[in-house]
Order: C-alpha cells, then structure tokens, then sequence
C-alpha cells in the first residue's frame, strides 16, 4: 500500500510544474498544457483522498473536473486559433492590447 | 343638517379654473383664458351668494367633512370646512371682490404676454384664500394660509425677468416665513395641549378656563404666537416690511391679495381665535398696542411717499393696524366690520390707481400726474368716493367702520382712541393729497411720448399698439368693478348702523359680549358717543383741508416745509430707514455668517473639502495600482499564483498555531 502522502507529493509536484509551466512560457499552447497539469495535479489529491477515507465524492468530483476540463479545452483551443488567425503569433507577451 | 351641501365647491371651483388655464392655458386663445378664469370665479361668487341666502343664524354653523386627513391615535384632522356668521361674511367679501378684481384684471392684464399665467394664479389665490377662510381646523387653515403666500409670491414676482420683482417676492416669501413660524409653534402647542386642531374641540377645551391675569401662561403664548403670525401676514410691525415692496406685482394682485383680502388673513385669524385671546388679556393688549402702534407708524410714512402705490400700500398697512386694535380691544365685530369696509373702498383705490397708472402708461410717480380728473372722470368719481369712505367722512363705508373701532377703543382706554384719532387725521391728510397731486391742478407729464420705453415700476406690456398720446380713461370692462365698488364704498357702511352688523357677528364671539354688555351700559351715555364721532369726522374734513391748502391752493408750500424740516422729513421719505435698519441687523449679518461660515467654512472648508480629498485619495491609489494591470498575461498569473501563496501561506502558518 502506497502511503498518502507520496500521491500528495506527486500532486504538489505536478501543480507546481504547472504553476512553472504557466508562469515561465510564452507559448500559448504551452501555457495550456500547464493548465491542464494543475488540473490533473489537483485530480490527483482528489483520488488519493477519495481511496485513502473511502469517500465517493472526491471521485466524483474529478469526473466534474474532468468535464469542466474538456470544456475548457475546447473553447480555449478555439480561442487560440481566434487569436493565432488575427495577431500571427502564439507569443502572449505580444497579445498585451487589454490593458489602459 | 346642512343647507350648503356644495359649500366644498366655492373653493374647489376656483382651483379647477386654475389648474386647465395653467396646464392649457398657453395655447388657449385669451378669450377662452377670459372665460375660464371668469366662469369659474363667478361660480364660486354666485355659490357663495346662494349659500348667504340659504344661511340661517339660527342652526349655524354648518361643518362640511370632505375628507378624512391625518389620522394618529387620537389626534385627527379631517379636510372639513365651517360655516358660521364670520365664514359667511369672509366668504362675501373674498368672492365677490375677487370675482371683481378678476373682471378688472381682464382689462388691465389683456396684453400682457403671460396672460394666462396671471389668470392661473388669480384663481389658485382664490381657491387658497377660500380655503383658509373656510377652514374648520387650523391645519387647514394653516393650509390656506401658506397657499396664499405661495400665490402672493407667484404674483409679486410676476414680472420675475425684474431684479425688483423678482427680490420683492422673495422678500414677501421670507418675511411671512417668521410669523408662519410663530403660527406652526401655537399649533404645536395647541396640539400638546388641547389633542386637536379643530376649532370646536379647541374651543370647547379653551372655554372653561378662567382668563390668565398673570401674564403668562399656555393661553397667552398661544395667543401671542398666533399673533406673530398674524402680524406677519398682514403686516403689522414689526414684519411690515415686505407689504410695500409687494406693490412691484400687478395692480390688479395689490388690490386683490395686498389690500382687499389676503392681508386681512391675520385679522380673520386673530377674530377666529377670539376664545383663545379673550382668556388671555396680556395677548390681547399686545394685538392692541401693535395695531395701534402700527396705524400710526405707517400713515406717517404715507405722507412723504411720492409713489401712488406706494402710498396705498402704507395706507393699507395703517387700516390693518385699526383691524388689530380694534381686535385687540375686544370689539372682533369692529375689527371685521373694517375688514369689509376696507375691502371695498381699498380694493377701489388701489383699481383706480391701477386705471391712472394704465391710462398714463405706466408711470407710477404722482409728481408727474395730476389734472387727469379731465382725463379719468370716471376714474376720478370713483376714487374720490373711495377718499372719502377711507377718510371717514360721513356716510361713506369707512366712517361707519372706523367710528365703530373708535368708540370701542375709547371704551379700552383713552390712549388708543387719541392715536387712532390722529392717525385718522393723517389718513385723511395723506388720501387728499393724493387726490389733489393725481386728479388737481395741470396734467405734469409729458404728453407727447410717443415711442416711450415702459421703464416705469409697473411696465405693464400694453405699450404695443398704441403710444400714449395723453392720459385716457380705461376701458368699461376696468371701470365696471370701479363702479360696482364706489357703490359698495357708499352703501356698505350701512349694514352696521344701530349695531346690526355686530349682532349678526355675535354668536361667534360670545366671549366678547361680556365686554360688549360692559359697555352696553355705559352706552346710554350716547352724548359721548356722539362727541367722539364729531371729533373724528372734523379731525377727517381737517385733514381734507389741510392737504388742500398744501396741494391744490399752495402747491409750492410743501416743498418749503419739506425743506425746513429737512431731518425729519428725510427720515420718513425714507421709511424711518427701517428697511436700512433690517438690511444692517439682520440680512447683512445673515449674508456675511452665510458666506463666511457656512459657504466658505463648512460647505467648502469641510463638506466640499471631504469629499473632494476622499476622490483625490481614491484617484491617487489608483493611479499606482492601476501599472499592476500592464496587459501580460503572464504577470497576471505571477499575481494570482503569488495571492495563492499568500493564502496557502496564512492556512499553514494558521495550522502550525
């Protein structure tokens, strides 16, 4: 038996790849990628607190998680491509108009 | 019960023809203005006459309840109306000379541009005025009471693109404000103390109680409050102030509401009060010395005015002055029987001088008048009969009235009856003389003015058509009511020879015929009596002669006393500098404390300030917070993940303790 605190470390591990991810990449696609690691980080806590207190709400709510994921990818794909097709560029230090 | 089951009509009427000349009345056409205007006045006139006819002393009053009103615990006051002898005659005199008033205005308003304007506040004046008197509880007195001034306000200030006017208004506003204050704290009063306003029940509270000889007491301040407001509506000293200046509205507004009735508002009030006065001598004393005071005071300024108006003006401060001594001397019945007089022969007046000032285009100033009894016979007539009413010359209205207050005074003590004689003296002085600078002698101004600017006090727009070649007599729709009143001056004295007036009025004032039974048998000295009525008619036909020998047989003597008597004449050509003596103790001081004070100190220095500072603080932060929102979308994230460490961090160290 694995104990909890190892899958926490891994989650801990991947939410702040992610957090690194998003903060340090200037590629769009990129910086997505690293929001779906934080997501999978933090499904990854979910689960193991789930299995560890034999709860079903935290598998529960990972399949919301998940839904809410795969939505978020399609819109922020489409999104992507909105802005690839106007600016050119996937660089966000150059998608910068929205500010005063 | 009642026989007046459309008593709530009179008022009401008058208020509908307000309201559709208001909303309407700018795209009407004038005759249809004319129409409502009159039509409804009229009706309330005839309403009014239908109701005197059917009015019976036996079973009055009347009560009307239209509405209920306020309605808390026991304290409740209903939109209700009251009908009683005093009513009836306030009733008569405000209609019937209104309705007049509003025919002469016809004529004297019919080209002014804001026609309907004018016609639209006659009758909300109307409908005010008719509530007041009506009223069967002071709340709705008090009701009318403010309307009146409101329509006062609207109408000194008609002419508003005048700076004068326009400030004279103002000034009328504010200074009745310090009695209306003094009339809301006795209600208050009456309220604590009695539970209601209603007349019945204040009186029926009040009547048990024994007069408060003291000096003090809740009776006497009542009593004294109401006075204050009373003094304030009609003028008396020391609130007079504002009554002269009233005379920048419209002539036909000075005769109506500055003569004939809305002034008269204070001595209706004071008489309506009577049960509460008579158990308050120390009150009663006062409304007598003001009254007295008053009538005096004023007629000597009327001496040196040189303004038609003007003139009348005090002279209508003066009369009211013999309404409040006579009310204060008991005799209310004398006082009313004034009342009615003075609203017809004043009314008169102040028509007749508004056809001189409309037949010689404008001008108001009398030096640049006379010999127009060629011109105006008509006029003329009618004026000299109001003279001779308000002299006291017998058997015009005046006499009658001012006798009867005479004699009552003199019952009071001799020293109201000395000053009232003599301000009857000057009364007559002043009337005559200005007959004779208006009517006598040669035509003073100049005739031929044919593209004359109307920059006299009263620029009534008629200057259009016709320039005013010479002095012409008004049109018949003017001197109709001139007529209608000059018959009134002459006959309306009678009503009260062998007291009958004074009988009809008594069982409103039953209090008062302790004093009327006191004299009654003093009375049968009628050698008396009669002395004192020679007295005051010689010292009236003196007055006559004198003002002839000043101004018609040697008009050049005036002007040598004046200037022997420089000091003194100065001093009342100027109003005794009263208006100068408010201006430094109280407007001044009032400005200053406003501008420095509360403008600058508190409203810039604090209220502005505060919130000027709080906006500036709030740009300020912003302007530093706001380089947080540059448009990198990665620096936003730096500030979400750095809040998330934050919070992370809080929750740890929070666990760790």
């Amino acid at each position: 038996m694995v104990p909890l605190s190892y899958y926490l470390v891994l989650s801990g591990i991947l939410f702040a790849c992610g957090v690194l991810g998003f903060l340090i990449k200037r590629n769009i696609i990129t910086i997505f990628m690293s929001i779906e690691l934080m997501l999978n980080g933090v499904n990854l806590s979910f689960v193991a607190f789930a299995a560890h207190w034999h709860a079903l709400s935290g598998q529960v709510f990972v399949f919301f998680v998940m839904v809410v994921a795969a939505a978020e990818a399609a819109v922020g794909l489409a999104i992507i491509i909105a802005v690839y097709r106007t600016r050119e560029t996937l660089n966000v230090d150059r998608v910068n108009l929205l500010k005063l | 019960m009642t026989p007046n089951p459309y008593l709530w009509l009179v008022p009401l009427l008058p208020l509908a023809g307000a309201a559709i000349n208001g909303f309407f009345g700018r795209r009407s056409s004038r005759k249809a203005i004319t129409a409502v205007a009159l039509v409804f006045c009229g009706l309330a006139f005839l309403l009014a006459v239908v109701i005197a006819a059917r009015f019976s002393s036996a079973s009055a009053p009347y009560y009307f309840n239209l509405a209920h009103w306020l309605r808390s615990g026991s304290f409740q006051v209903d939109f209700s109306f009251y009908l009683d002898q005093l009513s009836l005659v306030m009733l008569l005199v405000v209609t019937g000379v209104g309705f007049l008033i509003h025919i002469y205005s016809v004529g004297y308003m019919w080209d002014d541009d804001g026609y309907y304007r004018f016609m639209s506040y006659m009758n909300l004046f109307m409908f005010f005025m008719l509530t007041l008197v009506l009223a069967k509880n002071y709340l709705v007195m008090f009701i009318g009471w403010e309307g009146v001034g409101l329509a006062s306000y609207l109408l000194i200030g008609y002419w508003f693109t005048k700076d004068s006017a326009a400030s004279a208004g103002k000034k009328a506003f504010i200074v009745n404000r310090i009695g209306d204050f003094g009339f809301l704290i006795a209600l208050f009063l009456m309220i604590k103390h009695f539970g209601s306003l209603d007349f019945t029940h204040v009186f029926a509270a009040v009547r048990p109680l024994s007069p408060e000889t003291a000096g003090t007491g809740l009776l006497t301040a009542i009593g004294l409050l109401l006075m204050v407001g009373a003094a304030g509506k009609s003028a008396q000293i020391p609130l007079y102030v504002w009554l002269p200046d009233a005379m920048e509205g419209p002539t036909p507004v000075s005769a109506l509401i500055h003569a004939a009735t809305m002034v008269t508002a204070g001595v209706y009030m004071v008489a309506r009060s009577s049960v509460i006065f008579e158990r308050a001598p120390t009150a009663m004393m006062v409304v007598a010395i003001i009254g007295t005071l008053t009538a005096l005071f004023a007629a000597t300024i009327g001496i040196a005015q040189t303004d038609i108006k003007k003139v009348l003006a005090y002279s209508t401060i003066s009369q009211l002055g013999y309404m409040f001594m006579a009310c204060g001397v008991g005799a209310f019945s004398a006082g009313i029987f004034h009342l009615m007089t003075h609203a017809f022969f004043k009314g008169l007046l102040f028509l007749a001088a508004g056809s001189v000032i409309h037949g010689i285009g404008g001008e108001q100033d009398m030096r640049k008048m006379g010999g127009l009894r060629l011109y105006m016979p008509w006029t003329f007539a009618t004026m000299g009969i109001a003279t001779l009413a308000i002299a006291g010359i017998p058997p015009f209205a005046g006499f009658w009235s001012k006798d009867e207050i005479l004699w009552k005074a003199f019952n009071a003590s001799w020293v109201y009856w000395l000053i009232g004689v003599i301000t009857a003296f000057i009364t007559s002085f002043y009337m005559f003389r200005l007959m004779y600078m208006t009517f006598g002698g040669e035509y003073r101004g100049a005739v031929v003015q044919q593209a004359h600017g109307h920059d006299g006090h009263d620029a009534h727009g008629h200057g259009q058509g016709h320039g005013h070649g010479e002095p012409h007599e008004s049109p018949w729709v003017m001197l109709g009511p001139l007529v209608i009143l000059a018959v009134l001056s002459v006959v309306g004295g009678f009503v009260g020879y062998g007291n009958r007036f004074e009988h009809f009025l008594a069982p409103v004032f039953q209090g008062a015929m302790e004093v009327a039974q006191e004299t009654s048998h003093e009375a049968v000295d009628h050698t008396l009596e009669y002395l004192l009525m020679g007295v005051s008619i010689s010292v009236a036909v003196l007055g006559w002669l004198l003002a002839y020998l000043l101004y018609s047989r040697h008009p050049q003597l005036p002007a040598r006393i004046a200037a022997k008597l420089d000091g003194l004449y100065q001093a009342v050509a100027h109003k005794y500098y009263i208006d100068e003596l408010y201006d430094a103790l109280f407007v001044k001081p009032l400005i200053e404390g406003s501008t420095t004070i509360l403008w600058h100190d508190i409203d810039q220095g604090v209220i502005d300030a505060a919130v000027n500072d709080s906006a500036d603080a709030a740009r300020h932060v912003s302007d530093n917070v706001r380089h947080m929102q540059s448009g990198n979308l990665r620096s936003y994230a730096g500030w979400v993940a750095a809040g998330g460490a934050v919070v992370i961090a809080y929750m740890i160290w929070m666990g760790v303790r």
